[in-house]
């Protein structure tokens, strides 16, 4: 015990990938705990939550929620909560969370089994995808039980949806990975009915190091407001495509440096496939914070960033994504299966101008009339997307209402899905 | 203004369009027959209407909830 607990705390960054291994496997219980020190069981579950209150930890997954807020909306009912670890990261340009559980499961695992003791759960869920749930199977087999909290992992369909908190719950209540109608949210009624603590994977290896290193340390990244370091996937024109841990409030530019973007890239796509369009000059201004990125519309997001070669054409690019989010749907809401179906038409009618029957008028209308009206926020993040187009790109949707020659010439570029 | 508020279970519903005919003040339709609902809070006046609007829902995809303080 005394030998670990001498364990240096990690630097400002990286922290959660600085110990990753060259060779692609695992990193074992052992090498875990020699980097990391052991997990501190002996903190009470009231200074578990004041430590993850005291860093303003927030939600890793996409909303940027608190955790300390989600932590206590799990307590003082009468059933004893259970966790969820949302690792099923269905957002096709994001690889995140499947590289912290591929890679460093451990820590993932630690941030549930303290969440679990924060809130007095007993039972711990990992939500994992078919490639990298042999990765946390093995790991788990690595541990003792801890306090006498239960850890599985399960595997969820891959879809779009399923990782949304409501479809998860219901998931694992045995029914389809598909949203439920709120209220009950799963805070209140979630898995076998208890009040159920979902938190992503990311964020729950965050807590895994606060516990253990304190609020402090992790202040000592990023900004007062968005405090630490967070995992961004980054893809598109770049020559290093992947996962890279920055700092909140970092340069844009610094993170594109990084993984070598295209220099001539003329826009990017922030926050996914819910996310935003930026204009290089935008990027080239914004830092990597929601309190920057807002400023020009946009979030972190599911930390997802595409980079859009300058022969491409964005009006093309964002037709293809709607229709992979369109043919996602979870087909159980009329406005978001109509609606997103009539948005892909509109924006193929506009990308196959030739007989110059574009109406963006129409199609602006149908993204002022989706948002808010699914049983989950589905359509409206595709609303955001598409709108987000049509004011960065709209020299192209010019271009292809007056059925001139657009930049792309009509071909597609990035890899969609 | 009431208490209450109008919301429709979108995985409920099946566009059959009767509560935007009882409540047309508060309910209009999109171009694929689903209801658009006015969500802020109900003049009591149209409370009795918007019941009405209710109990008609051949799915019972339509609800008048009591509104709440802000959710999480």
């Amino acid at each position: 015990m005394s030998a670990v607990e001498t364990v240096a705390a990690p630097p400002v960054a990286p922290r959660l990938l600085g110990g990753l291994r060259q060779d692609g496997r695992p990193v074992g219980v052992a090498a875990h705990l020699e980097r990391y020190g052991p997990l501190p069981l002996e903190l009470r579950s009231e200074e578990l939550r004041e430590r993850i209150a005291a860093a303003g930890l927030t939600g890793r997954g996409g909303a940027g929620f608190p955790t300390a807020t989600k932590l206590e909306s799990v307590r003082g009912g009468r059933t004893r909560p259970v966790v969820v670890a949302n690792g099923t990261e269905g957002e096709p340009p994001s690889g995140k969370d499947k590289v912290l559980l591929a890679y460093s499961p451990h820590l993932v695992i630690d941030g549930a089994v303290l969440a679990a003791r924060a809130v007095g759960a007993k039972q711990v869920v990992i939500a994992t995808s078919s490639t990298v749930n042999a990765a946390v199977e093995a790991a788990l087999r690595e541990r003792r039980l801890e306090r006498g909290i239960r850890v599985r992992a399960v595997v969820v369909p891959d879809r779009f949806v399923a990782g949304e908190e409501t479809a998860l719950v219901q998931f694992l209540n045995g029914g389809p990975a598909l949203p439920t109608f709120t209220p009950p949210r799963p805070y209140e009624r979630g898995v076998g009915g208890a009040p159920t603590l979902v938190l992503n994977v990311e964020t729950l290896a965050q807590l895994a190091l606060i516990a253990r290193f304190g609020a402090a340390w992790f202040r000592a990244a990023g900004t007062p407001d968005e405090p630490g370091t967070a995992l961004v996937t980054v893809s598109g024109a770049v020559r290093e495509p992947g996962v890279y841990e920055i700092e909140l409030g970092s340069s844009f530019a610094g993170l594109l440096e990084q993984a070598g973007a295209d220099r001539q890239a003329q826009a990017y796509l922030v926050g996914g496939y819910f996310g935003t369009w930026l204009t290089a000059a935008e990027g080239a201004r914004a830092a990597l914070s929601n309190a920057s990125l807002g400023r020009f519309g946009a979030a972190l997001g599911a930390r997802a960033i595409i980079v859009l070669p300058a022969d491409a054409c964005g009006v093309v690019e964002t037709a293809r994504i709607a229709a992979y989010l369109s043919e996602q749907s979870a087909g159980q809401c009329g406005p978001c299966v109509h609606g997103l179906a009539a948005i892909v038409d509109s924006l193929e009618q506009l990308v196959q101008a030739k007989k110059r029957t574009a109406d963006v008028p129409l199609l602006q209308r149908r993204l002022g009339q989706i948002a808010g009206r699914g049983a989950c926020r589905h359509p409206d993040g595709a609303a955001v997307l598409v709108a987000s187009a049509l004011r960065v790109f709209a020299g192209e949707v010019d271009r292809h209402v007056h059925g001139r020659r657009c930049t792309g010439n009509g071909r597609p570029a990035l890899a969609i899905r | 203004m009431s208490d209450f508020v109008l919301r429709v279970n979108p995985i409920l519903c099946d566009a059959h369009g009767l509560c935007a005919e009882l409540l047309p003040e508060r309910i209009e339709l999109d171009e694929w027959g689903y209801p658009i609902i006015d969500d802020t809070p109900m003049p009591r006046a149209l409370e009795a209407h918007a019941r009405r609007a209710v109990a008609a829902c051949p799915v019972l995809a339509l609800r008048l909830e009591r509104r709440v303080a802000a959710r999480r």
